[in-house]
């Protein structure tokens, strides 16, 4: 979240969009019915009428798969009537940058792309540029090569009666959203957007994103109290855990694992790539060196390149990610997996298959609270033979969040300590524990090696005592960084150093553990301002709670609206004051040339309209997902170019002629992601103990279905059996051509625990999106019959 | 009321209970009689905050227990998030620990068996110290087209949302600055 929860209360219009917080995030609710007791108004945007529809002002119905068209549609809108924030959009975001010549797009395709690799030359959209490298801009936003016009073109296409045909919304109810939600483009009003994996989990999840940041960019929603674009994370530190770079291509604070070419052959010619010239990452130098001392210690030196080499360097341009990783598993190329808190046999895509492919390795590690499908997916249960799976299995048990002590990062960025309640129940181990055992036993046996491969475990420092249970206050103490020579904590990011004369685990949490303390303790919940909590545990980065709140305040420095004060310039005191820590030099004023650039992690610090990341474009354009029920209305390009296919035995594709129907997963309050933290107990277990899938009054009908039938579901991975819930929740599509239905159902349900029933991912797609890589779980086909 | 609450817990839960309607049908101040029969299940225990493990609203939650049992748990008043609210998951988090289906002894399965033995830490922790160790060093790329690369693409791991971020940093530590592995991934790819 660029915000946060408390935060919500402040909005004058909440778009909740592929998210349903009222269901999976209960209790943020509070915080939204807050907003509406203010006067807010709430816009559910969902296939489904779900609780949090329930309570909106407005509930607009979309196809699954159909956010760019549905937001498209609004951008175009909020352009045509004027509804945009002019100064806000004129001085903070990049509409006035010029684009090259080369640039161009034409029915679905942008210009650059090479379809034998299914991928762009993105130098082909760059920005036009001075002789200095100086990006052109035209104030006036009048050039037919800015980013404002080339914007308005692209999405002058997106107009309401299109929109509608592909999204299946009521004309009337999206004029009405459009409206509601484009008056927050007026100064001083807040509109907030929510959304969750029903944003994400699409071939198109990226762009998806990238149009609510548009969208919001041009109503200056963004960097305001009551504003942002907000991502409703689902698990308790699946922030954290992403911060702390478990992603392949990613290592600690969002920074790039190397790479097996030339350029990164050397640690500077891999600083060099990625550091960019401009922007707040310009200090990349001083976070990578500062990590690899942490990893390293005195091991890491300038001789060695501070232990660059030992960081294992990917195989150039391969892509590691989970679906990539069971493709590989599938072929027989892995030997060992090591899960840890991980069941993919129900959670992955495409599961039936996945869990398959486990019998090809040689081990096995699970650690877990609880047996799941996949640590035992050997068994008969699982509808295996075991006798034919040669895999060995361990299964380490894990202790509870309050058997162990440590710290997790909510959705909001808060790093919140949890501390020990009572010792692990029975033989079971923290992870924390599990790990620490497993390194030294590790370290040992290297510790005397001449082989030069095990120079990484021996240059490995692991100093968190000499007990298998480890010192957590060493390890939070290395994650912050301290001064390699005096061992005092450093204060914050900001003192960092490239010379290797620092350590820091995680240069975006550094500052969270100076000399006074671990701040991730704190406990009071004074509200000194704005629902802020500045002394209430600690937010990355530098405690700041709302991430470009320099935006919050007009070209001035003053806030664009007296009731939501972020920070604002203190002419008498010269530095940013307010509720919130400044994202901005404190002491950066009016006088200076950049006093009006907010976006300080970009180069030349403007929000980005557009954008020249992505693979798929600079601006979101709308395919329909790998399994679709009707012809691209936009252009001739029906799917996402840039998306790179895998193993095609993992991925069987279904049409829409044998599996007219689509469908979704979605999650219940009581039950949590693949079930083995909730169905395994008896109060969760009893209040939803079965599977069931919902399905329209009009689509039971014409199957001679009833509530409560036993019925199948199909599609080209497999089929489940399941409780059919008929519902007034799900309605058929009205669509240009055809009328569509839809149906939806959980995904926690698998045969270990109290509560069991089938797996809806034997039915998802092996396939994801073009940039992140994430399954597209939110839309596809299926067909559904009597049981 | 789940399967493992044991005798002694059983009676003192309906005592509390007992002691309720006693207090109501005397005709005491219904709010004193509140205080006092909550009072009378936790009064000797020192509630230990913690945060929710299920979604990332991050709500608190004060746990009651006694040196072997969670004895009550409840959302804490003071979050100013939650503000002692929870969800049917929040409020449920105390059975995380008493749930008879949790895993309290380390699991072997050989290969080609049909079942788990139990078995201890040391020996489940060689099995997984030695399984890493053979297939790391046989696999292990050191150089590839003369650059030092240093990995093997033979292990996999997967987890971590729902681990601490300590955890998270001794994972990455471990698997990636020490081992070498390529194919890290967890729950936030999916």
């Amino acid at each position: 979240m660029t915000n946060h929860w408390n935060d919500l209360q402040h909005a004058n219009v909440l778009m909740i969009i592929g998210a349903n917080p009222a269901e999976n995030h209960p209790i943020s609710f509070r915080w939204i019915t807050k907003a509406k007791e203010n006067g807010g108004k709430l816009i559910s945007v969902d296939p489904r009428y779900t609780r949090t529809s329930q309570m909106a002002d407005m509930y607009g119905q979309l196809r699954s798969g159909t956010d760019i068209a549905f937001i498209g549609g609004m951008i175009n809108y909020v352009l045509e009537n004027e509804l945009y924030h002019k100064e806000y959009v004129a001085n903070y975001t990049n509409a006035a940058y010029l684009v090259t010549d080369t640039y161009s797009f034409e029915d679905g395709m942008f210009s650059g792309y090479d379809e034998g690799k299914r991928s762009y030359d993105k130098t082909k959209w760059a920005f036009k540029t001075d002789e200095d490298g100086k990006v052109l801009t035209d104030p006036t936003l009048k050039d037919p090569n800015c980013v404002f016009q080339l914007m308005k073109k692209h999405f002058s296409r997106y107009d309401v009666d299109t929109v509608v045909g592909v999204t299946g919304t009521d004309k009337k109810m999206y004029l009405d959203i459009c409206k509601t939600y484009g008056s927050t483009g007026e100064v001083g009003k807040a509109g907030t957007i929510l959304y969750a994996m029903g944003t994400t989990q699409h071939t198109v999840g990226t762009q998806n994103i990238r149009s609510y940041a548009i969208l919001q960019l041009l109503l200056g929603n963004i960097g305001i109290q009551g504003g942002g674009v907000n991502a409703l994370r689902g698990e308790s530190n699946v922030q954290g855990s992403t911060d702390f770079g478990l992603l392949y291509n990613n290592v600690t604070g969002y920074m790039k694992t190397p790479e097996a070419t030339e350029v990164d052959s050397t640690y500077q010619g891999f600083l060099d790539r990625i550091t960019p010239k401009a922007g707040y990452w310009v200090n990349t130098p001083k976070f990578y060196t500062s990590m690899l001392k942490s990893f390293y210690g005195d091991n890491a030196t300038k001789e060695n390149e501070f232990g660059y080499h030992y960081i294992p360097k990917l195989s150039a341009g391969k892509n590691y990610s989970f679906m990539r990783l069971f493709d590989a598993m599938y072929r027989g190329e892995l030997e060992g997996l090591l899960l840890f808190g991980s069941n993919p046999a129900v959670g992955g895509p495409n599961a039936r298959q996945e869990k398959e492919s486990l019998s090809n390795l040689k081990w096995m590690v699970a650690v877990d609270l609880f047996e799941t499908e996949t640590s035992s997916f050997w068994q008969k249960e699982a509808g295996a033979d075991p006798a034919s799976i040669q895999t060995e299995v361990i299964f380490l048990p894990a202790c509870a969040s309050f058997e162990k002590e440590g710290s997790v990062t909510n959705s909001g960025r808060w790093m919140q300590y949890r501390w020990q309640a009572i010792k692990p129940k029975g033989e079971s181990k923290a992870d924390l524990e599990i790990v620490h055992m497993l390194a030294r036993k590790l370290k040992d046996y290297y510790k005397n090696s001449s082989n030069p491969a095990d120079l990484p475990m021996k240059a490995m420092t692991w100093d968190y005592g000499e007990h298998d249970h480890p010192d957590i206050d060493l390890v939070c103490r290395e994650i912050n960084g301290y001064d390699m020579k005096t061992k005092k904590q450093v204060k914050g990011f900001g003192d960092l150093k490239d010379d290797g004369s620092t350590c820091s685990g995680n240069w975006i949490y550094c500052g969270f553990y100076p000399e006074e303390g671990n701040l991730s303790k704190r406990r009071d919940s004074t509200n000194e301002g704005m629902s802020n909590f500045l002394n209430w545990s600690y937010a990355w980065p530098a405690n700041r709670r709302i991430l470009y709140n320099r935006a919050s305040a007009d070209l001035n420095g003053k806030a664009w609206s007296k009731d939501r004060v972020g920070i604002e310039w203190n002419a008498l005191e010269g530095k940013w004051m307010g509720h919130d820590v400044p994202d901005f030099v404190v002491t950066k004023g009016p006088d200076d040339p950049t006093f009006k650039d907010p976006f300080i992690m970009i180069a030349g610090g403007k929000g980005a309209i557009y954008s020249t990341g992505l693979n798929e474009g600079p601006l979101p354009e709308h395919y329909e997902p790998f399994e679709n029920p009707m012809l691209n209305s936009f252009s001739s390009v029906q799917f996402n170019p840039a998306v790179q296919f895998g193993e095609k035995e993992m991925n069987p594709q279904g049409d829409v002629s044998k599996y007219p129907i689509v469908a979704t997963t979605y999650r219940l309050s009581e039950h949590w992601q693949s079930g083995a933290m909730t169905r395994s107990l008896p109060g969760l277990a009893e209040l939803v103990p079965h599977m069931f899938v919902e399905i329209s009054e009009e689509l039971a009908k014409e199957k001679g279905i009833k509530n409560k039938d036993k019925i199948f579901v199909s599609s080209a991975r497999g089929e489940i059996e399941a409780y059919a819930m008929v519902t007034k929740r799900f309605k058929p599509y009205k669509l240009k051509d055809k009328t569509v239905h839809q149906i939806g159902m959980p995904w926690h349900f698998g045969y270990k625990g109290i509560a069991i029933g089938a797996t809806a991912n034997h039915l998802t797609p092996h396939i994801g999106d073009a940039n992140s890589s994430i399954p597209e779980y939110k839309a596809f086909l299926c067909d559904v019959r009597r049981a | 009321m789940e399967m493992n609450v044991t005798r002694r817990q059983f009676l003192k839960l309906s005592g509390a209970v007992a002691a309720t309607l006693a207090v109501v049908e005397l005709g005491f101040d219904e709010k004193k009689a509140r205080a006092e029969s909550s009072d009378f299940k936790i009064a000797k225990l020192k509630p230990t905050p913690t945060i929710c493990p299920y979604c990332a609203v991050g709500c608190g939650i004060l746990v009651y227990s006694t040196e072997d049992d969670v004895v009550y748990t409840e959302g804490d008043p003071d979050h100013p998030i939650n503000e002692g609210k929870l969800c049917s998951k929040g409020t449920t988090v105390r059975q995380v620990y008493t749930s008879e289906k949790r895993v309290t002894k380390p699991r072997y399965r050989a290969p080609g068996s049909d079942k788990w033995e139990e078995v201890d830490w040391d020996f489940a922790l060689d099995k997984v110290a030695k399984n890493i160790i053979e297939t790391r060093d046989r696999t292990f790329i050191q150089k590839e087209n003369g650059i030092t690369v240093n990995r093997t693409d033979s292990i996999a791991y997967l987890g971590g949302a729902a681990l601490d971020n300590e955890e998270c940093h001794l994972l990455q530590k471990l698997f990636r600055a020490g081992l070498g592995l390529t194919y890290i991934e967890h729950q936030a790819r999916i």
